[in-house]
């Protein structure tokens, strides 16, 4: 089959790799009709996560058709089902409790040492991502094997087209989960940084969750533009003092809960920032964390912190100074998936939550590099790219918003 | 107690007897009697302590498993079971004779070497403890026991496993692959039994089966053999 391959930092490749099979029981094959490049796809791409191997399949937001199942599976052929990036088996105690993505079984034994060390606990399975979190293939390619699919998968209507659920793989859990661990309360004013895919979908989802106010910090007009047509208050960190700003806006209380969804790659020029960059670059493994460190400056008095944005190892000069004195509560973690996806494909059908809005490109698989490429490089009009393993190579499309973004 | 193994412990109880006497604070006792009068510092299991247990390795851990405890001990009881997650084992056949077993060992260059072990203590749905029988190429000492966890976890199940590093030409051989990490290899083991009992399979990240960890393992041995 075809399927997008790491081969080391800001290089990757579509290849022709092995067809994947079943192996365990519980195993289904899907054959993939849309799968999506995600923030997170960057890291790796960045090369800013370690224990990736050239070759691996990268993709965990994906979708697509049952063509085999092993014994224990209760998928059928034929069913349409979207993935959860996050593998779980559905019967330790992580996922008796709904805490899906601290799964203890889905990380192969021999991988568990990996993370074991770094982390105290080993880390649960996910696709498409590193070797510590287990090495499995990913769904960009044309097929995909996925383990324990009579849990994680969940069965989509025919009515309801791809793009509008394809992220219930990862990004739209992910940012109603971000939400939910602001715990947010009807008068609150919530603000978000970064309004990639993740935090443009906490935005939506804080504001179906009732928040009085939503404000969203970013530098990339566009995106900005995108969190304001959700309905959010805009703040564009090159042109404004952040914190001044959020105190204004919160009537001097402070914003009640901050979500980061920027993680370990922040951009921002503050000092901080730079000698993150500097020791992330020389492999000293810390990570960027200038987003979170203002987060919890402007965050107030008891107020909360959400952290979806992914860091791997070390930041330095974390404010634990504040977050003591000002008596602050943090949550965070890789999203327990399983535990939205019903709900949300409810919301999904019945018109409370859109996430087409985000895709800005559909590209077939062939040029799945391309998309990496631009995904980076052009992140104010490169919202998100869906690739589709069926489409026909030469053509591509754009969303709808494209001719805005050209303004730029 | 005629088992010469015991003679590296010298007059004391055999370490064994140690391990069953009193469950997770048999290492414990060991630690009270080289120490002399010395208070027991801590209600940590004894394994974990920093200190030495003469010429024996020993190997413990602990996991919890969400079943229950008599199906644990069951499979565990049946050991032909064990094979299925214990790596480096080929087989465990079962003789007949007291819980008596001949345990398959893979070893370097494709060999195998077998243990004969039996069984010197039982408790059902509570305890296994086994040892080798004299005249083993690789003398070692194990136990599981299974406890009720709090509430609706399941099963504690810990292990605590002893070898005493093999002397000789072919001991020196096993030693390379089966004592390299024994501590390594003993939790790989217990955690493979996990996902047997709960997933009712072992994980795997391959794409195909014969890039599996199990399946490169078995065409390596025979490539050697």
């Amino acid at each position: 089959m075809r399927a997008l391959t790491w081969q080391g930092t800001h290089k990757v490749q579509v290849d022709t790799v092995d067809d994947p099979e079943i192996i365990n029981p519980r195993d289904a094959i899907i054959k993939i009709t849309s799968t999506a490049i995600c923030g997170s796809d960057l890291h790796l791409y960045d090369g800013v996560i370690p224990g990736l191997l050239p070759g691996d399949v990268l993709g965990h937001e994906f979708m697509g058709e049952v063509v085999e199942t092993g014994p224990k599976s209760t998928l059928k052929k034929g069913e349409r089902v979207v993935v959860p990036f996050t593998i779980s088996c559905g019967q330790c105690f992580f996922c008796t409790v709904q805490q899906y993505s601290c799964c203890s079984n889905s990380n192969p034994v021999e991988k568990q040492d990996l993370s074991a060390g770094l982390y105290g606990h080993a880390m649960s399975g996910l696709f498409g991502y590193s070797h510590l979190t287990g090495g499995y293939s990913g769904g960009q390619a044309e097929y995909v094997r996925v383990p324990y699919s009579d849990v994680g998968p969940i069965v989509v209507p025919d009515h309801l087209e791809d793009d509008k659920v394809l992220f219930l793989s990862d990004i739209l859990p992910t940012g109603w989960m971000a939400a939910e661990n602001a715990q947010i309360e009807p008068d609150d004013t919530i603000a978000v940084w970064g309004c990639g895919p993740v935090g443009l979908f906490a935005i939506q989802s804080a504001l179906v969750m009732g928040a009085a106010q939503v404000i969203a910090i970013d530098h990339y007009p566009h995106r900005l533009e995108l969190a304001r047509k959700l309905g959010a208050k805009v703040v564009n960190f090159r042109e404004t003092n952040v914190l001044e700003a959020l105190m204004e806006m919160s009537g001097g209380i402070g914003v009640d809960a901050v979500i980061d969804a920027v993680g370990m790659e922040a951009h921002g020029f503050a000092i901080d920032n730079v000698f993150d960059t500097a020791k992330q670059k020389i492999g000293f493994g810390a990570d960027r964390a200038s987003a979170l460190r203002q987060a919890i400056l402007a965050v107030r008095k008891g107020g909360r912190v959400s952290i979806p944005g992914v860091y791997g190892g070390l930041a330095d000069k974390f404010p634990i100074g504040a977050v003591m004195e000002k008596g602050l509560q943090v949550r965070t973690g890789q999203t327990h998936v399983q535990k939205y996806t019903r709900d949300l494909l409810a919301k999904i059908e019945d018109g409370t939550l859109d996430t087409t809005f985000l895709i800005s490109h559909r590209l077939p698989l062939e040029q799945a590099a391309e998309g990496y490429k631009n995904f980076k490089q052009q992140q104010d009009s490169w919202t998100k790219v869906v690739l589709k393993p069926g489409m026909d190579q030469n053509k591509t499309e754009n969303g709808t918003w494209q001719s805005t973004a050209s303004t730029h | 107690m005629d088992h010469d193994l015991r003679t590296g412990l010298g007059a004391k109880a055999g370490l064994i007897g140690l391990l069953v006497a009193a469950g997770a604070g048999a290492i414990i006792a060991t630690r009270h009697e080289k120490s002399g009068s010395r208070r027991n510092p801590d209600d940590a299991p004894g394994f974990t302590g920093r200190r030495s247990f003469g010429e024996y390795d020993v190997v413990g851990r602990t996991v919890t498993i969400n079943r229950p405890r008599e199906e644990l001990f069951a499979f565990w009881r049946d050991f032909a079971n064990l094979a299925t997650f214990m790596e480096n084992v080929v087989s465990v056949q079962p003789t007949g004779d007291n819980g008596r077993a001949v345990w398959t060992i893979k070893a370097p260059a494709g060999r195998t070497v077998e243990i004969e072990t039996e069984i010197v203590r039982e408790q059902p749905g509570e305890l296994i403890a086994w040892r080798s029988v004299p005249g083993s190429d690789i003398e070692t000492e194990g136990r599981v026991a299974f406890k009720d966890a709090p509430g609706e976890r399941g099963t504690r199940v810990s292990t605590r496993i002893a070898y005493k590093p093999p002397a000789g030409e072919l001991g020196r051989l096993v030693a390379k692959l089966f004592l390299r990490e024994p501590a390594i290899q003993a939790r790989h083991d217990l955690k493979r039994f996990k996902m047997m009992m709960e997933a009712g399979e072992i994980a795997t990240s391959a794409r195909r089966k014969d890039q599996t960890r199990a399946a490169k393992q078995e065409s390596k041995q025979e490539e050697m053999a």
